[in-house]
């Protein structure tokens, strides 16, 4: 179990208040809050090593090589994957998602082949898919959602056929948070001869990820998620995979040769980061790596079902309240959705934040999944290493305060 | 003097409270000319992307009067107690009097001093909004998608 308390304390931020009490945040489905420990792998980087990476021949280009590449090596420990040469940097989950579509997509996609979705993607798991299939002429297939927010697996082979060239799926939904069979899902698209797409920005962060068991092709995982840095995105894919791929971005770094009449490419995953990388939050990434691999990945996955299964317990006794996803946690990870029926999520979110209560409201970038809900956006709890149960009875003194405001006539 | 903690959550109950005003609440739910026009001359909706608030203006049109208005969708209280009010103050008025409408209105929400939100009827009410920043483009969610729908109907650019 993790000893929240202490992890707390390398949080600054969550000492902070908001409108003149503690801050509860329960906001990092949508980025997560940063430990000291990371903050400072910045601060050490700017102030002592601070180089171009891959190019100078001097003592702090060497330090600023030598630990860019150390994260690379972290991120292949952490999700197990085969090989540094698996793993390339990008600005986030979108541009690793745009940059399968832009090269491998474009390549291996054609006029009347399919694509495989489901309804509960985020937008940076559809629009990638929906502009190239309309520049292709292909087709996209979407799994549907059980009365219990999980993915309709009954009849999944009638979804794909020869012509599936792609399934790409979310681990868990940053809606619902359901979890998704990988496994199962990566297994039935190999087994018709479909490449298969994770999207792990709400996995990767909260629960231990095996790559090579799970069986993908492609993973997508964002660092500002999972402690570290905005502006680096990972990108893990098959060997063999990246080997074929045409480059993403052309320019310094992911050449080998360059003439005036054309140019090779250099090696993988080189040829994929193109300029001058986001050499300081790569770094401090490897930091907020080492932070979770410290702590252990299934001690994170279980902090984070128990705090859900008591947020959960304690919304079932708020009268009228709906909760969307599975009902049990072994389902689902530490993400809440939530609706009164005729309070607008706006309107809750506006007043859980005066009483210091950060959430999310909206449509969480899953428009169509809104649409299958029938709503036009939820109100959602999320929750990291450092949330506690009084977080949670917090959270629950808010609604119920929101939800005397609301059905006060005359306040 | 820095305000005590029962000074300061006064204070978040108070502007909770102007946000938040009996006019708004009454007109999200009783809302005003709800629903559509069958012979509307011109017709246009909104959305707010982030939030995904959805809001269609419906008018019509005699001679230079808007004769009728409604509006549908879906959102948040403020979004819709504005399209509520707006409908409210626009029906019946000369296309003239709805552009210096829109204009006085956005000048409020902006905190502008030209204009005294004494004068706007029921629409002062929004002026609470001004302290909850990210909520003001609900407020005139309803006002751009009417402006657009007026700037379509002097180019001749729409259709019923």
């Amino acid at each position: 179990m993790l000893d929240v308390e202490a992890i707390r304390k390398d949080f600054p931020i969550l000492s902070r208040t908001v409108y003149g009490r503690a801050l509860v945040y329960l906001d990092s489905a949508a980025t997560s809050q940063k430990p000291r420990q990371v903050i400072e792998a910045l601060v050490r980087f700017y102030e002592t090593y601070n180089a171009n990476i891959h190019r100078a021949i001097h003592r702090l280009g060497e330090e600023a090589t030598s630990a860019y590449e150390a994260a690379r090596a972290k991120a292949t420990a952490f999700i197990n994957a085969p090989s540094p040469d698996c793993i390339v940097f990008t600005r986030n989950t979108t541009e690793a998602i745009n940059l399968v579509a832009y090269t491998w997509g474009r390549a291996c996609i054609g006029a009347g082949d399919e694509i495989l979705l489901t309804e509960m993607e985020h937008h940076s798991n559809l629009i990638p898919w929906q502009r190239l299939a309309a520049e292709k002429g292909a087709t996209l297939r979407y799994i549907s959602l059980t009365d219990q927010h999980t993915l309709a697996l009954d009849g999944l082979e009638n979804l794909m056929n020869g012509r599936t060239k792609l399934a790409a799926i979310t681990h868990v939904s940053n809606a619902l948070g359901t979890i998704n069979p990988i496994e199962r899902l990566a297994l039935e698209a190999h087994r018709n001869g479909t490449i298969f797409l994770a999207d792990g920005a709400q996995g990767v962060p909260h629960m231990p990820v095996d790559v090579q068991a799970m069986g993908c092709d492609f993973l997508a995982f964002s660092s500002h998620k999972m402690l570290g840095p905005t502006g680096v995105g990972v990108l893990y894919a098959r060997r063999d995979l990246l080997e074929e791929m045409e480059p993403f971005l052309g320019g310094g770094e992911m050449i080998r040769r360059v003439t005036l009449e054309g140019a090779t490419w250099n090696d993988v995953p080189w040829k994929f980061e193109a300029g001058t990388p986001n050499i300081a939050d790569v770094i401090a990434f490897g930091t907020a790596l080492d932070y979770l691999t410290a702590l252990g990945m299934e001690n994170v996955r279980a902090h984070e079902v128990e705090i859900t299964d008591y947020c959960l317990r304690r919304l079932r006794e708020l009268e009228s309240l709906i909760i969307y996803g599975p009902p049990d946690t072994k389902d689902r990870a530490g993400v809440v959705s939530f609706n009164y029926p005729d309070l607008h999520p706006h309107d809750l979110s506006t007043v859980l934040d005066r009483h210091g209560v950060a959430i999310r409201a909206g449509h969480h970038c899953t428009q169509p999944l809104m649409r299958c809900l029938g709503v036009s956006g939820t109100a959602r709890a999320s929750f990291y290493i450092y949330n506690t149960p009084q977080e949670v009875d917090a959270l629950i003194e808010a609604l119920k305060a929101a939800r005397a405001f609301f059905s006060n006539d005359t306040h | 003097m820095t305000p005590t903690r029962e000074e300061e959550y006064a204070r978040q109950e108070a502007e909770l409270n102007d946000l938040y005003r009996e006019v708004i609440l009454d007109h999200y739910r009783s809302p005003r000319h709800r629903g559509a026009l069958p012979s509307a001359t011109i017709s246009r909706e909104g959305l707010t992307p982030l939030c995904g608030d959805e809001i269609t203006v419906e008018l019509q049109i005699q001679g230079d009067t808007i004769s009728d208005v409604a509006f549908h969708g879906r959102g948040c209280s403020i979004s819709q107690s504005s399209a509520s009010m707006m409908t409210d103050a626009i029906a019946g008025k000369s296309l003239a009097e709805a552009r210096a409408l829109i204009r006085n209105f956005t000048a409020m929400m902006q905190g502008s001093d030209k204009v005294d939100p004494a004068s706007m009827g029921d629409l002062e009410a929004l002026t609470g909004v001004r302290k909850f920043p990210v909520r003001v483009k609900c407020a005139t969610l309803a006002w751009h998608t009417l402006e657009e729908a007026l700037q379509a109907l002097e180019e001749g650019k729409f259709q019923p």
